[in-house]
């Protein structure tokens, strides 16, 4: 039942996902963040149970700074990170797998070029401009396909992820009162909106 | 496939012990390979194939009569909740148990006293519970021996979804608040058995949890006053030992303050139906 959508443009990558914790037919919680920082500049939109989510993400930030601690503060790729995500999905997929489905947004300091990528619980990686994960992407991805040039910038980025968000609290049956909005860019991960503050608590 | 378990040695961190563990014990204790189903330290499963489907489908403990076809059918049916108001944080939850249709106590403990300062809940599976937060327990004293200090409400609850993460589909069955006061002041979490771990304000678990919600969220105030507070959490727990019928008995309820936690009171469910309707019929007549 989770959303998670994400655009990039020019100068960085936009990640919006839904706030909503449920189980059957009850909401536990409506304030939840999905969107996990990893580094200083990228950042994991997750879908899926939430003790997946908080396992996956945790092990790979944890492993991420651990590279960088080991390695004089060499910061790994978003490809690099993506990968390294994909590898570790892979070989838990046959032993107790992580159920999460994320789209993974960065931006390189050393080539300035931002990038965002797909990666599902059976261990696929792809590269893309833009993408959806669950549900949502029923509902988004025809409006992400057509809005979407090259080269955006990050206040057409925003609108896309608003008509995205637009549609789905149109047509999809559940109702997503709260979206969190995050930007990752030059200046790192920094969130742009959010429908319920998840420090409320 | 070998069951993966988080066990005490998260604790073990720098000391020799968590080395030796993983080290040819089987072979020294002088048993084969087969008897020897877990890791020492972790727990026996089943002798069969795949001991995660047995525990889950002859062990579980489900909603209502989903697990009619067991040999063995778990105590369950419950409502617990919880929340944070600005005195601190109010525990209140039912006693009964129920065995299928058959309501087996009216008088369960449903808040675990862990220490003076943490108060576990319970629902679910009755020895789920009861088992996983006595261990808890064991775990936060190891930490206050080891570090000095008590252990936060926040590391406590990690622990605790961090085994549950590491039983995932063996059809362990519980659902309890974790909560307690420390240093960052009153921390409130809902613990699963598939590892959800949510920090919140207001958590309702059991089969009654949608009744208690339904007076919690109309009458919840952050600035409600500790007599108020009491009243709401009293309130919801009635109600739904009131429609719900594996829930009722004894409402305990408890209040968390900065110096550890109180019990308030524990009243008869069936006595507060006759005091409300006695209320209901002199504001109707006023």
């Amino acid at each position: 039942m989770d959303t998670v959508i994400g655009v990039q443009y020019k100068d960085g990558v936009i990640i919006a996902a839904d706030q909503a914790n449920a189980r059957s037919i009850l909401i536990y919680q409506s304030n939840l963040d999905k969107i996990k920082q990893l580094t200083s500049h990228s950042a994991m939109g997750v879908s899926g149970p939430n003790c997946d989510l908080v396992q996956f993400t945790e092990y790979i930030s944890k492993n991420l700074q651990l590279y960088e601690l080991r390695h004089e503060g060499t910061k790994l790729s978003t490809k690099a990170q993506a990968n390294f995500c994909r590898n570790e999905l892979a070989v838990a997929l046959r032993k107790g797998p992580y159920q999460v489905s994320a789209l993974l947004g960065g931006f390189d300091l050393t080539t300035q070029k931002p990038s965002l990528y797909y990666l599902d619980y059976m261990g696929t990686l792809q590269k893309v401009p833009f993408g959806a994960q669950g549900y949502a992407q029923y509902f988004t991805l025809s409006t992400m396909d057509r809005e979407y040039r090259e080269n955006l910038d990050e206040t057409a980025a925003l609108d896309i992820i608003g008509k995205a968000i637009h549609e789905l609290q149109s047509r999809f049956l559940i109702k997503q009162n709260n979206f969190i909005i995050k930007v990752i860019d030059q200046d790192g991960v920094r969130v742009h909106s959010q429908g319920a503050d998840p420090a409320d608590t | 496939m070998e069951p993966l378990v988080v066990g005490d040695d998260i604790l073990d961190i720098g000391s020799r012990k968590a080395v030796d563990r993983y080290c040819g014990n089987k072979a020294q204790l002088g048993l084969s390979q087969d008897l020897l189903m877990g890791r020492p330290g972790a727990f026996d499963v089943p002798n069969v194939k795949d001991p995660a489907l047995y525990c889950s489908s002859h062990f579980r403990s489900t909603c209502g009569t989903g697990d009619a076809g067991q040999e063995i059918k778990f105590a369950k049916g419950t409502t617990t909740l919880a929340f944070k108001f600005n005195g601190g944080i109010i525990v209140s939850v039912d006693s009964r148990a129920t065995q299928g249709n058959y309501i087996s106590s009216q008088t369960v403990k449903k808040v675990i006293e862990m220490n003076p300062y943490l108060l576990g809940t319970m629902a679910g599976g009755a020895a789920d519970c009861s088992y996983w937060e006595r261990r808890l327990n064991l775990q936060c004293r190891m930490y206050e021996l080891r570090n000095g200090r008590r252990i936060t409400v926040a590391a406590a609850s990690k622990l605790l979804a961090g085994t549950m993460a590491s039983y995932r589909g063996y059809g362990l069955s519980m659902g309890t608040m974790i909560t307690g006061w420390d240093e960052t002041g009153p921390q409130l979490y809902y613990v699963d058995d598939d590892g959800t771990r949510l920090k919140g304000k207001m958590f309702s678990v059991g089969s009654g949890s949608t009744f208690a919600y339904g007076v919690l969220d109309n009458y919840y105030r952050e600035d409600l006053t500790l007599e108020e507070a009491i009243d709401l959490g009293k309130r919801a727990i009635y109600h739904a030992t009131y429609r719900d019928a594996a829930s009722g008995g004894i409402n305990n309820l408890y209040h968390v303050t900065k110096d550890g936690w109180v019990k308030i009171h524990a009243i008869d469910v069936n006595d507060m139906h006759y005091e409300f309707e006695e209320e209901k019929r002199n504001e109707m007549s006023s």
